[in-house]
């Protein structure tokens, strides 16, 4: 089969234009907001504003025509008032008890979208308030309990060795706390739905998604009905990051059951920006505590870590989150003795979720930091002590992985030296820096980021992904994978098309309608590529094999062999399809009580330089140039990895130096673009994009995942480099200017 | 104010090349008119208060947020919207150069941002890096970090082709 391949030139590893470029670019693209239907009603959503406590009774303002408006309460919901998901603790409107401010307690309707608005505003809930807890600490201490016997949405602990051992062998002991802020995921389409339900046609919603089986999920156990009578079709979806991997369920959730309540009049929902951003979920808060042991020579003996982050008011994902946080907490060294202690505990704030590295930028941030502390402790630059303890072939990681891929992060290191000069750049900026008060500095963070659901996550979802050929030779691949501007459906057809041997064209992707599609699992995870390709890849190749088993198509064929191929047996035999169900590669072990062996099937590898300017005089730090060096396998689409590592190169600036979530009571301040502040292109240093390439067996051509890496190394290697600039080590983001006076002031 | 209970205005204005008469409250937002009655959805809302861009069109060959105009300010001018940009199949260097370049990920921020681009063609044909960066500075894009952006327009400039 090679040899073939290796005469056809192949489409992965090239540039190819992007599936729906032209759409995009010409204003054709038809996101949610774009589609309306006839006799369509607006729906709007009546929040608590009450951060905890217990509803007496819901008021309707005087002077609006109230029977025009289609009103939903808990009371009217056919099925189970829980958002399905992991668990079942979260209505989709509060019955009685009022858990934050946000959540949703009365529906609305109207095709008048002004006087719905109007509305929305006069409906009002009179409250017996409860004490509520806003912080991490608070839930700990159980000041109140809010949920479960303890607050306690899910714990791990991961033990390798015997940590307790090694504090009386250790030259040194280094603690540290580490702080990172909640996050807005900020894609530029808000969410948005639209649902037709009744009891005879069943219940279908068109949205803006990540996860179409999500979504249909949640309506089942909702509606109460048959699997067949709930359809969900993801439209063109403007941004996600995980902000519509969830939430998407909610929002269809109270569009179906207006509509529902309606008699199947269509009901669209679209948030504005502000209820977007003070509703929908964010990067979960965190607080990392490190105890870490070193010998003289700079060797890693124990680390002990304990990681905490704050769910909000429901479960929703925080147990995965965690546990990826939790995995990725040690990084990439070689530690013989570690103890990590996590949990997610519950607060009275709209519940925290899904955001592009789960967890994993958290844990990184305050690791990569804390090396840097270790390090200097030690009497080592940051990177011979890392040098010194990065983790090898045939090395285990602290879940007690053996390592079986070959990697360099020495190499990468040095490389990433070379790239930046680093090393000149170092030493220079400290010499020069005396007496500035414009001061330069350059740090760096070593890290990796683990492809795929967690540990048997994959082997649970059991994704399934279609191909079939029609009579002109044009495959159609079947997944439920979304298109959310990463480049799904221009990899997919890259992958298939290689597979096949025939033109990238004549591949596309159907639109993920779960009535059509079969359901490849969620759109998260950097999955897409590796895990849900590799089945593409199988699916298709079995279309070949089909054809070549009927003695329809040769070894050796062209694109135009194929058509005929194709045209004969959808004649002879029908419509040719093909299915390909997921399966583990060899060898991998997890256990999940221990929470013990491999956590992932494949990692990416990186190091990350940043190089900033701080002024002391107006205290704003800014990055002037960053590269991003990964080891991710083969890159299926040189222009999209790159795209994807530079997009969350600039999340990361902006989850570092900018994006500040102003609370007040369980409530964002500043749900608006003009105060929550995101990097803007006058903001964004260059950021230089590098590969190495070290084909990954297990993954379609040998492509690992990528989306989620370049989120995790951003914000430590920008502090690592605001301390060589400043010499004050920070330990929180977002670091704002305000904090930096603070700190500069009282060091100077 | 409330807009319901005023009454509606004609506006009689451009668009695309084509003259249209509008029938709107006077406060109607232009992005809504151009959306729902024009049916030209290429323009996007991202905030509805001026800090994101996707709502940009050309009025009268100035770039502008289409949430913040009201619809009685555009009698009598000339607007382009996304869809006006490409001459009939033949995409504009600017769109084209967003393709190859991987300039559109998700897409949403894309139209307001292939007029910003055309735009500072229009007035910079050679622009700096430094003019790129300030030039689209009141687009925010959430999924590209820019690059790719800027790559676009340095493409678009290239061309010879180049025109708006
Ligand atoms: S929608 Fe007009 S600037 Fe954001
Ligand atoms: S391409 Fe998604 S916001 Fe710019």
């Amino acid at each position: 089969m090679s040899n073939q391949t290796d005469t056809q030139t192949k489409i992965v590893g090239k540039p190819v234009p992007r599936k729906e470029g032209r759409a995009k670019v010409t204003g054709a693209a038809r996101y949610i907001d774009d589609l309306r239907m006839d006799g369509m009603l607006y729906g709007a959503t009546v929040r608590s504003a009450v951060p905890r406590g217990r509803i007496r009774e819901i008021k309707f303002g005087a002077g609006l025509p109230w029977d025009e408006f289609v009103v939903v309460t808990a009371a009217d919901i056919p099925g189970e008032n829980c958002v399905a998901l992991i668990l079942l603790d979260q209505p989709y409107l509060v019955a009685k008890f009022i858990n934050h401010a946000e959540e949703p307690i009365l529906l609305l309707a109207h095709a008048d979208k002004h006087l719905l608005e109007k509305a929305r505003r006069a409906v009002t809930f009179d409250v017996e308030p409860l004490s509520p807890i806003f912080t991490l600490e608070e839930s700990l201490a159980k000041k109140e309990i809010i949920w479960g016997e303890d607050n306690i949405f899910k714990s791990y602990q991961v033990n390798k060795g015997n940590v307790d051992e090694v504090w009386a062998q250790a030259d040194f002991i280094i603690e540290g706390e580490y702080r990172t802020g909640a996050q807005e995921q900020l894609y530029i389409e808000p969410n948005g739905v639209i649902a037709v339900a009744n009891a005879d046609a069943g219940v279908t919603v068109w949205g803006s998604m990540q996860c179409p089986y999500y979504v249909h999920k949640a309506l089942l156990k909702l509606f109460a009905l048959p699997e067949e009578k709930i359809r969900v079709i993801q439209t063109e979806t403007g941004g996600g990051f995980g902000g519509k991997e969830e939430y998407p369920s909610m929002i269809a959730g109270h569009a179906a059951l207006l509509s529902w309540k309606a008699g199947g009049r269509p009901v669209k929902i679209i948030y504005d920006r502000a209820e977007d951003m003070v509703a929908t979920t964010k990067r979960h808060p965190s607080r990392t505590r490190h105890r870490t042991a070193v010998n003289k020579d700079g060797k890693l003996l124990g680390m002990e870590i304990e990681f905490v982050i704050d769910g909000g008011a429901y479960a929703t994902l925080s147990s995965v989150v965690l546990s990826r946080g939790t995995i990725h907490a040690a990084g990439p060294y070689n530690c013989p003795n570690v103890r990590i202690n996590a949990h997610a505990v519950a607060t009275n704030v709209p519940p925290h979720g899904a955001f592009r590295g789960f967890g994993a930028p958290q844990s990184i941030f305050a690791l990569e930091r804390h090396l840097d502390k270790v390090a200097q402790v030690v009497g080592l630059s940051p990177a011979e002590f890392r040098r010194r303890n990065f983790i090898h072939e045939g090395e285990t990681t602290a879940t007690g992985q053996v390592i079986r891929e070959p990697v360099d992060m020495e190499g990468l290191l040095a490389r990433a030296f070379e790239l930046t000069d680093y090393q000149a750049k170092r030493e220079r900026f400290a010499r020069a820096n005396e007496g500035r008060s414009l001061k330069r500095g350059i740090g760096f963070a070593s890290f990796m980021h683990g492809a795929g659901f967690t540990g048997s996550g994959e082997v649970y979802l059991q994704s399934i992904v279609g191909a079939e050929a029609g009579a002109d030779g044009r495959v159609r691949l079947l997944a439920a994978s979304t298109e959310i501007g990463q480049g799904t459906n221009t990899i997919f057809a890259q992958i298939a098309a290689d597979a096949l041997q025939i033109d990238f064209d004549l591949i596309e992707v159907a639109q993920p309608d779960t009535s059509n599609v079969p359901n490849s699992g969620p759109t998260v995870a950097s999955r897409t590529t590796m895990i849900v390709g590799k089945l593409v890849e199988s699916a298709a190749l079995g279309l070949k094999q089909t054809l070549q088993n009927s003695g329809l198509l040769k070894a050796n064929y062209t694109t135009d062999d194929w058509r005929a191929a194709c045209r004969r047996h959808v004649e002879q035999f029908g419509l040719l399809k093909s299915f390909s169900q997921y399966k583990p590669p060899p060898g991998i072990n997890w256990d999940e009580g221990k929470y013990q062996g491999d956590a992932y099937g494949a990692y990416a590898w990186a190091v990350y330089v940043a190089e900033v300017t701080v002024d002391m005089l107006t205290y704003e730090a800014r990055v002037e140039d960053f590269v991003a060096l990964q080891e991710v396998g083969k890159v299926v689409h040189p222009v999209l990895a790159a795209g994807q590592i530079e997009g969350g190169v600039a999340q990361a600036i902006g989850f570092t130096l900018y994006e500040n979530v102003v609370w007040s009571e369980g409530r964002m301040l500043n749900n608006q673009m003009t105060n929550y502040i995101i990097p803007t292109s006058a903001d964004i240093p260059p950021i230089r994009v590098y590969f190495e390439e070290q084909p990954y067996a297990y993954g379609p051509a040998g492509a690992k995942g990528i989306g989620e890496l370049p989120m995790d190394g951003g914000a430590p290697a920008i502090l690592n480099a605001i301390e060589h600039a400043t010499g004050v080590a920070f330990n929180h983001v977002p670091l704002l200017p305000e904090a930096l006076m603070q700190a500069l002031n009282q060091t100077a | 104010m409330s807009t319901e209970t005023t009454s509606k205005v004609n506006v009689t204005c451009t668009v695309n090349g084509q003259s249209c008469m509008l029938t709107a409250h006077p406060l109607a937002r232009l992005l809504d008119v151009l959306r729902e009655q024009l049916r030209l959805t290429g323009t996007k809302e991202g905030c509805g208060e001026g800090e994101c861009g996707a709502c940009s069109v050309l009025v009268d060959g100035v770039l502008v947020n289409s949430c913040l105009v009201p619809v009685l300010q555009v009698a009598g001018a000339e607007i382009k919207t996304i869809e006006g940009i490409a001459d009939g199949v033949q995409l504009h260097a600017v769109q084209q150069a967003f393709i190859e370049t991987g300039g559109a990920q998700c897409g949403i921020c894309t139209p307001g941002m292939v007029l910003a681009a055309v735009n500072l063609l229009a007035q910079t044909p050679q622009p700096t890096e430094a003019d790129i960066r300030n030039g689209l500075a009141g687009n925010l894009c959430r999924c590209t970090g820019y690059m790719k952006i800027f790559d676009a327009v340095v493409r678009a400039c290239q061309r010879a082709d180049i025109k708006s």
